[in-house]
C-alpha cells in the first residue's frame, strides 16, 4: 500500500487526485469497454512473438498498490458521473463485479427509483441517509451494546445508516471475525441479526486497529477486485504479489517483472502450440493417471471386474481383488473368473474359454488407451525435465563465454552462445507443448504433416543440445561461432515451421480432436 | 475475556428472571458459564405437548462472535424433520444466520417456534446416514438447510 490514506479515500477529490499516486494515469487509462470486454476468439490466433509477424500483445505488470490505484481510478470516474459517496460507489461496484458500464446502465434504468439499486447492492441510499447513526450530534448519553452489554457513552457507539449501532469494541471483534477466520471483505454485513446492510470500507479501516487485520482485509478486496475483472490476472508465481492488464483478453504470452511467463488466459505457463482447453484437460490427466506408469510393468494388471491394479506378488495364479468392495477372484493367466479353475492353482488351461477371452480383450484396450497415452505422456515429461536441467547448462555457458572474452572475444561477440541456449529452451517448452496437442489429434493428412515437422524439431533440438552439452568445450572458437549458430538458426527455423503450421490449420480448421474421457 | 462475562450474566439474568415461555435454564447442576443446560417444554396445542427436552448450549472463547453450539441432549430428542435423533438441528441461526446480537433467549424461541410448527412428526431423511457420518459437533457439519417451511 502506498499508505492508508491513498487507500482509503473518503469521498475522492478529483483535484488533488494525482498528487497521490505516482503511477502515470495514461498508461491505466481506462476506457469504453474496460470491464464489460469478454468476447474471446476461441482460437489462438495467428501471432506468435517468437514469429514476429503480426500485432503486439500490449499489457502493464502492476504491483499491489497500483492495482489499488486503479480501483479508485473507478471509483472516481463513477464518481464524476452519478454523485454517490466513494464508500457507498465501492460497495455498487463490487456487487456489480466492478463492471461499471453495468452499474451506470442500471443506475439510469432505474431512474426516479435510484432507491432499488441501493436495496439490491445492501446499502442504505445515501439520497436518504442524512440523519441517521453516524450522523449524530456530539451530546453524551450512556448506551447499552446489544453485544458486550455494557454501557458506553454514545461516542463509543457506531454503526452504519441502517441506524444498528454497537460498541466499538464490539464491532473490532466482529470484523476481525469475519476477515480473519471467514476471509470475507466486501460482503460483510451489519452485526445484527437479518440486518444485511454491507459494510463499507472506510469504516473497517476506521474501526480495525490491527495491522495484520487491515492488510488481510484489503488484500481480500484487491483480490475481489482482480478477479471480478477480466482483463486483470494475479501472476501465478508462487509469493508473486503483482497483477497482469491488459487492453484486452486473448490466450497470449505474458511476463511478469519477477520473469514468469504464462498465458493469460488460463493462468498456466505459455503452451504455445497447444489449446488452454486440452492443456487443461491433460493437466488434470497427468494428475489423475499419476499411477499409471506402473500398469505397465509386468507384474500389474487390472481387476477384470472393477479395474483396480492388481500387483502379482507371488508365483500363484489365483488372484483376489484387493479392492475390499471387489474382492473379485479371477486367474492372473486367463482373466477369466477363479471358480471353474477349482483346485488347479498352478495350471491355467482355461485360456481359450469365452468368458476369459472377452476379459482380455478389455484390458487390451484399456491398455492401448493407456500405451498412446504414455507414449505422449513420456515424450512430454521427458522436456519437462530436460528444461529443468537447462539452467546448469545456462551457467556451463556462462563460464565458456567467460573463458572466450578472455581470449580476446568481445561481449558481443560472445553473445551467440547463450543465444543458442534460449533457443534450445523455446524448442524444449515448444515441443513439451506438441505432445499435448498431438495427444488430442485425430490422424489426417494434416496431422502427418505435423508429425514430421515435430520430429524435425525434435532432431535438430537433440543436436543442438548435444553440441552445447559436450562439443562445446573440446573444439576450436572459430569452429564453435559457426557450428552454433548454423544449429541454432536451423532449430528456430524449424520450430516457427511447426507453430506456424499448428496456427495454420487452427484457422483453417484442419483439426479433428479425439474424444478422451 | 472479560467482556463475554459480562454478556453471559446478563443472559443467565434474563434466562432466570424473564425466560421465554416453556423454558427453564437449569441453575442447579450449573458448574461453569461455558455451558447452559435448557429445559423446553412442548407447547400446549402442538405436536410436542407435554413433552420435555433439554438443550445444551456451549460457548466458545470468541462467544458471542462466533455461534454458541447448541443441541439436544439426553434420551428425549424431539422427533422432529429438523433434529437428527443424536441431537443434532439443523437451523440456520446456528451457524450461517448467525449474529451476534442474538443470545440464548432468542434461540430459544427460534427451537421454541421450530417445534410448534411441525406438522409431522418425523426424522430428517437422511438421518440414518448423518448419524453415522457426522462429528459430535454440529458446527462442523456443512449444513444444507431443509426447508424453512416445516
Ligand atoms: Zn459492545
Ligand atoms: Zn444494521
Ligand atoms: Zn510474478
Ligand atoms: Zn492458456
Ligand atoms: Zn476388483
Ligand atoms: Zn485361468
Amino acid at each position: 500500500m502506498e499508505s492508508d490514506d491513498d487507500y482509503y479515500e473518503d469521498d475522492i477529490d478529483p483535484d488533488d487526485y494525482d498528487d497521490g499516486h505516482n503511477f502515470d494515469n495514461e498508461d491505466v487509462e481506462v476506457d469504453e469497454g474496460y470491464l464489460g470486454e469478454s468476447s474471446v476468439d476461441a482460437r489462438i490466433s495467428s501471432y506468435n512473438p517468437d514469429l514476429g509477424d503480426d500485432d503486439p500483445y500490449p499489457y502493464e505488470c502492476l504491483s499491489a498498490d497500483k492495482v489499488v490505484g486503479l480501483m479508485n481510478e473507478i471509483i472516481r470516474e463513477v464518481n464524476d458521473i452519478v454523485n454517490i459517496p466513494s464508500t457507498t460507489l465501492r460497495i455498487l461496484l463490487a456487487h456489480f463485479n466492478w463492471d461499471k458500464e453495468l452499474l451506470l446502465e442500471k443506475y439510469y434504468e432505474y431512474e426516479g427509483n435510484q432507491e432499488r439499486i441501493f436495496a439490491e447492492a445492501h446499502v442504505i441510499s445515501p439520497l436518504k441517509s442524512k440523519s441517521l447513526a453516524r450522523r449524530k450530534s456530539g451530546r453524551s448519553i450512556e448506551q447499552a451494546c446489544e453485544i458486550c452489554c455494557n454501557n458506553y457513552s454514545s461516542s463509543f457507539m457506531t454503526g452504519l445508516d441502517c441506524g444498528h449501532s454497537f460498541c466499538k469494541g464490539c464491532w473490532s471483534q466482529y470484523l476481525c471475525t469475519k476477515i480473519i477466520d471467514e476471509g470475507m471483505s466486501q460482503t460483510i454485513s451489519c452485526p445484527e441479526f437479518e440486518c444485511d446492510i454491507i459494510v463499507d470500507d472506510a469504516v473497517v479501516m476506521n474501526l480495525i486497529t490491527d495491522q495484520k487485520v487491515c492488510r488481510k482485509y484489503q488484500h481480500l478486496i484487491t483480490n475481489s477486485f482482480v478477479m471480478c475483472n477480466p482483463l486483470l490476472k494475479w501472476c501465478p508465481a508462487p509469493d508473486c504479489h503483482h497483477v497482469i492488464k491488459v487492453e484486452y483478453r486473448d490466450k497470449r504470452p505474458v511476463k511478469c517483472e519477477c520473469g514468469r511467463e504464462f498465458c493469460f488466459d488460463c493462468g498456466e505457463s505459455w503452451h504455445d502450440p497447444v489449446l488452454c482447453m486440452h492443456l487443461r484437460k491433460w493437466l488434470k490427466k497427468c494428475d489423475d493417471d499419476s499411477e499409471t506408469s506402473h500398469w505397465i510393468s509386468a507384474n500389474t494388471k487390472e481387476c477384470p471386474k472393477c479395474q483396480v491394479t492388481i500387483e502379482k506378488d507371488g508365483g500363484c495364479n489365483h488372484m483376489v481383488c484387493r479392492n475390499q468392495a471387489c474382492k473379485h477372484e479371477f486367474c492372473w493367466v486367463c482373466l477369466g473368473p477363479w471358480d471353474p479353475h477349482g483346485a488347479s492353482w498352478y495350471n491355467c488351461n482355461r485360456y481359450n474359454a469365452e468368458e476369459a477371452k472377452k476379459a482380455r480383450d478389455l484390458q487390451e484396450s484399456s491398455r492401448e488407451m493407456l500405451q498412446r497415452y504414455l507414449f505422449y505422456c513420456n515424450r512430454y515429461m521427458n522436456h519437462l525435465q530436460s528444461l529443468k536441467f537447462e539452467h546448469k547448462l545456462y551457467a556451463r555457458i556462462k563460464r565458456k563465454m567467460e573463458e572466450m572474452q578472455q581470449l580476446n572475444m568481445s561481449w558481443i561477440e560472445v553473445q551467440f552462445l547463450k543465444r543458442a541456449v534460449d533457443v534450445l529452451c523455446q524448442c524444449r517448452q515448444t515441443l513439451m507443448y506438441t505432445y499435448v496437442f498431438a495427444f488430442f489429434l485425430k490422424r489426417n493428412n494434416q496431422s502427418i504433416i505435423f508429425e514430421g515437422n515435430q520430429a524435425d524439431v525434435e532432431k535438430a533440438t537433440e543436436l543442438l543440445s548435444e553440441y552445447l552439452e559436450r562439443d562445446v568445450t573440446t573444439a576450436s572458437l572459430g569452429e564453435i561461432k559457426q557450428k552454433v549458430q548454423d544449429k541454432y538458426r536451423y532449430c528456430d527455423s524449424r520450430r516457427n515451421v511447426l507453430l506456424r503450421h499448428v496456427h495454420e490449420g487452427y484457422d483453417k480448421d484442419w483439426w479433428e480432436y479425439i474424444e478422451t474421457s | 475475556m472479560a467482556f463475554s462475562q459480562k454478556r453471559i450474566q446478563k443472559e443467565i439474568l434474563t434466562m432466570t428472571t424473564s425466560p421465554p415461555p416453556g423454558t427453564r435454564l437449569v441453575t442447579e447442576t450449573m458448574q461453569t458459564t461455558k455451558e447452559f443446560l435448557v429445559e423446553v417444554h412442548g407447547a400446549q396445542g402442538t405436536l410436542f405437548a407435554g413433552e420435555q427436552f433439554k438443550l445444551l448450549f456451549k460457548f466458545g472463547d470468541r462467544y458471542p462472535f462466533e455461534s454458541p453450539q447448541v443441541m439436544f441432549v439426553g434420551d428425549h430428542i424431539p422427533e422432529h424433520p429438523h433434529v437428527y435423533s443424536n441431537g443434532h438441528i439443523c437451523l440456520s441461526i446456528l451457524t450461517d444466520d448467525w449474529s451476534p446480537a442474538l443470545s440464548v433467549e432468542s434461540v430459544c424461541l427460534s427451537i421454541l417456534s421450530m417445534l410448534s410448527s411441525c406438522t409431522e412428526k418425523k426424522r430428517p431423511p437422511d438421518n440414518a446416514f448423518y448419524i453415522r457420518t457426522c462429528s459430535s459437533n454440529p458446527k462442523d457439519t456443512r449444513w444444507w438447510y431443509h426447508d424453512d417451511k416445516v
